[in-house]
């Protein structure tokens, strides 16, 4: 257990990524491209340890998307994910 | 996109930690459960962005609250709970995240578990609560390693000795007081069992403190009945500062 990496929730990833999204992600359903799960983008195991933020699907631990911020802006990978269905409700 | 707001209040809640009042003009509202990022930037340039839950309840009067935790070697909250004086601004990007989120249209019953400063967003629901005149029944559950780590004491004692249908009960890890009836240890089953709403009355749940108090909260409530899709998680990072 101490050897793992501690992780947050989807929540914590939020923030960082209100620069890019117009929409609150955290409420998003996310469909992981790996185990096919679909979960709501706040569930994701989230490591903020490195010089980005990785969110990982909590059921198989693939990774769904990367986000790091640079100099020459913000880098958004989504490879992980099917997709991201945003709720219109809000 | 960063909001500037102004200390109008300091509360130290314990010796280590403290609460920030900040008025913000142009502040949104809220709703209980969301965070704030805080951006504290040097004169230098160099600038350190970490997530505070909001503690205060959704109010008219622009103004929200964050009790910070003081963490050793910490970049950010030595200065939030020592150097921070009324009348200095702080850059808030927020209100962030509508998962961890309680509203007051809600019906069903509320499971609350907190892990130490976990106690924050749960703080802000239960204010929530009363602001709104729910009458919805809420309990908590706060681990906190000693009686002196307790925040905001003195109101969850006036609020569940006002209203009988928020029912608080502390387990300490370390430090139990005098003539307590449980010696000190962490959330057990026999302690959910307890002290938590029967799962077949559908609660809400939400839990709150470091991740591996989380991990096991939720696996407790879990076997004790509770649907997955009603237990809803905010995590706190290793050092208790969520980046």
């Amino acid at each position: 257990m101490s050897s793992h990496i501690a992780y947050l929730d989807g929540n914590a990833a939020a923030g960082e990524l209100s620069k890019v999204f117009a929409m609150d992600v955290t409420t998003a359903q996310g469909k992981c491209k790996h185990c096919g799960a679909t979960r709501r983008f706040a569930e994701a195991r989230l490591y903020m340890e490195g010089p980005g933020v990785v969110a990982r699907c909590s059921v198989c631990e693939h990774v769904l998307l990367r986000v790091v911020s640079a100099r020459q802006g913000v880098f958004l990978d989504v490879r992980g994910l099917t997709y991201l269905q945003f709720n219109m409700m809000g | 996109m960063w909001r500037v707001g102004t200390v109008v209040a300091l509360h130290d809640e314990t010796a280590t930690a403290r609460t920030i009042t900040l008025e913000v003009p142009d502040w949104p509202g809220h709703v209980a459960g969301q965070h704030v990022d805080v951006r504290l930037t040097a004169p230098d340039g160099y600038s350190a962005v970490r997530s505070y839950s909001l503690a205060s309840a959704p109010n008219s009067e622009r103004r929200v609250q964050i009790t910070v935790e003081r963490l050793l070697n910490g970049e950010v909250s030595p200065y939030l709970t020592q150097e921070v004086i009324v009348g200095d601004r702080l850059e808030l990007r927020g209100p962030i995240g509508g998962w961890f989120v309680w509203r007051s249209q809600q019906t069903e019953p509320v499971q609350l578990v907190a892990g130490g400063s976990g106690i924050v967003p749960l703080m802000a629901m239960i204010r929530s609560r009363t602001s709104a005149g729910s009458t919805v029944p809420f309990r908590l559950l706060y681990s906190v390693r000693e009686p002196g780590a307790v925040f905001y004491r003195d109101e969850l004692r006036a609020l569940s000795a006002e209203h009988r249908s928020v029912i608080v009960t502390y387990a300490y890890t370390r430090t139990v007081p005098k003539d307590w009836p449980r010696p000190p240890g962490r959330i057990d089953a026999a302690l959910i069992t307890d002290t938590t709403w029967p799962a077949d009355l559908g609660p809400a749940c939400y839990i709150c403190g470091p991740t591996p108090f989380v991990e096991t909260v939720a696996n407790l409530l879990t076997a004790s009945g509770n649907e997955r899709d009603k237990i809803r998680t905010e995590r706190f990072g290793p050092t208790g500062e969520r980046k």
